[in-house]
């Protein structure tokens, strides 16, 4: 049944994917751009703080996991919130015979396979750019779909309980631009002062950095990938958990 | 006589709800992440083992993040807002039947954009003086110099928005924006890129703002301060030109 809720998102992208390239795909590779090529020039290539490579390297792994954070929340936030409104496809779907369970399910299969697209692409030019270092760089791309989930489900589940996109957008200013710009992506996290270190070292955002990135330029040990996984996992199951409660509230509520 | 500030005191009094320093933080927030995170973090990175400190590269940064803020509230005030107002409240179908002309409209709603961006240059401009990245007098000329590149963005924001039809066409317009930000010369200097790139660049009016207010700041005065001048007066009265002409199609005809 879930994979009916699934049609539903599918079918409706295929008449609106043009309108997503922007801010998939478009965005992420136009910093990837500007910051990791044009940027990248004016810094020297052997920093050790950097891991000794050149910026490029450092950089696009990053942006691979910041942008599937962003996909992810866009992919859920936005459309969720809007579909839970009255005459949205959430409430119509509940008069079907389609469990909330299966709503939940079908869009959040919709929402993995975009977060993994859209990696998938960005994948693919920063391996052109020859900014993997790796063969390992493979994992990257069920690393970063994970990275997508563990902001994607926490965000359904709460975009559910809403009735306006309005806190959607505050929550991207004040949530998701801090951490995009201070988890690590575009610096490393060792320049940072020491007390403000362990803040980020919380963060989601920051485990999928490191994940992809250690992945990307060959560097990743067992321990801290598995922590890294375990802190990701986690996250994405209790915002399942949480967002099955939810969905069964709201719509059948 | 001109009743284009009955427009905005309309504004002023549909935000009055909206507490002031909402706006202020609003339109400094993101600037100043980019300048913590881009001017301070990669700043770092960019003058390691270079003569100069991450605050010289940050300074580099600061006015075109300032110009960047100014073009993205002129430009989203003036085409989200009017456009939600032209097509959805139908606010001057109404206004039309009045005394008001289409003018009064045009300048009413230029002014109201560039009163709000004024007001985040203005607490912009004092947190980067409160920084220590300023380095001349005439940085007293930024705050005139950005309510001049509010005007020249709002003017063609507003051109732009009579040409918006569906909701998608906004992704268009962040298709401009974004590489526009990315491209012109926020980041790094115009001599990272190959000469005929070069050209395109330095045609963008963005790069034009960020010259005129790098220059200001930086008080490397030259005659490129008045072309930059010349150049948004000019995009400003040909956009105020031309949105007039297409709003009193649009509402009239």
């Amino acid at each position: 049944m879930a994979l009916r809720a699934y049609g539903y998102w599918a079918l409706r992208y295929r008449r609106t994917w043009r309108g997503t390239i922007v801010i998939g795909v478009a965005n992420p590779l136009l910093f990837l751009m500007a910051i990791g090529l044009g940027l990248g020039r004016l810094i020297s290539p052997d920093l050790a703080v950097l891991g000794g490579v050149d910026y490029l390297a450092f950089f696009a792994p990053g942006m691979l996991a910041a942008a599937a954070m962003q996909n992810g929340i866009v992919e859920a936030a936005f459309p969720v919130s809007m579909s839970r409104q009255p005459g949205g496809a959430y409430p119509v779907a509940a008069g079907t015979p389609l469990e909330p369970e299966d709503i939940l399910h079908g869009h959040a299969l919709f929402m993995a396979l975009r977060v993994a697209t859209n990696a998938a692409v960005f994948l693919a030019v920063m391996v052109a750019f020859g900014a993997a270092q790796s063969p390992m760089v493979a994992l990257t791309l069920p690393a970063a779909t994970l990275t997508g989930l563990a902001f994607a489900l926490p965000a359904a589940a709460w975009a559910v309980t809403l009735t306006g996109v309005g806190p959607v957008m505050g929550a991207f200013k004040w949530v998701v631009m801090p951490l995009y710009l201070f988890s690590g992506t575009f610096f490393a996290v060792e320049q940072l002062p020491d007390a403000l270190r362990p803040i980020v070292y919380v963060t989601p955002l920051w485990h999928g950095v490191d994940l992809c990135r250690t992945l990307s330029l060959g560097t990743a040990t067992w321990p801290a990938s598995l922590g890294h996984l375990a802190y990701l996992v986690t996250l994405a199951g209790a915002g399942y958990l949480v967002a099955r409660r939810n969905y069964r509230r709201n719509l059948h509520g | 006589m001109s009743s284009a500030h009955l427009i905005v005191l309309r504004h002023l009094w549909v935000l009055r709800h909206g507490r002031p320093w909402n706006l202020v933080v609003n339109g400094i927030f993101e600037p100043f992440l980019y300048l913590l995170s881009v001017g301070i973090g990669i700043g770092q990175l960019v003058t390691a083992g270079a003569d100069g400190g991450a605050g010289r590269y940050a300074a580099f940064v600061a006015p075109a993040l300032l110009a960047t803020s100014a073009m993205n509230s002129a430009v989203n005030e003036t085409t989200g807002n009017v456009w939600w107002r032209v097509r959805f409240d139908k606010l001057y179908d109404s206004v039309v039947t009045t005394p008001m002309r289409i003018a009064d409209i045009t300048v009413g709603e230029i002014a109201a954009s560039v009163l709000r961006s004024t007001l985040s240059a203005v607490c912009f401009c004092a947190v980067i003086v409160a920084l220590g990245m300023i380095h001349s007098w005439w940085a007293l000329l930024a705050v005139p110099a950005a309510v001049l590149i509010a005007f020249a963005f709002s003017a063609a924001g507003l051109a732009a928005a009579t040409y918006l039809r569906d909701p998608h066409d906004h992704q268009y317009l962040q298709l401009c924006m974004l590489p526009m930000f990315l491209f012109s010369t926020t980041f790094y200097p115009l001599s990272v890129y190959p000469e005929p790139v070069q050209v395109v660049v330095a045609a963008l009016p963005l790069y034009q703002s960020i010259e005129l207010l790098r220059g200001l700041t930086t008080g490397q005065l030259g005659v490129g301060l008045l072309a930059a001048t010349a150049y948004l007066v000019l995009m400003g009265v040909g956009g105020t030109w031309l949105a007039n002409r297409r709003l009193g199609r649009m509402l009239l005809g």
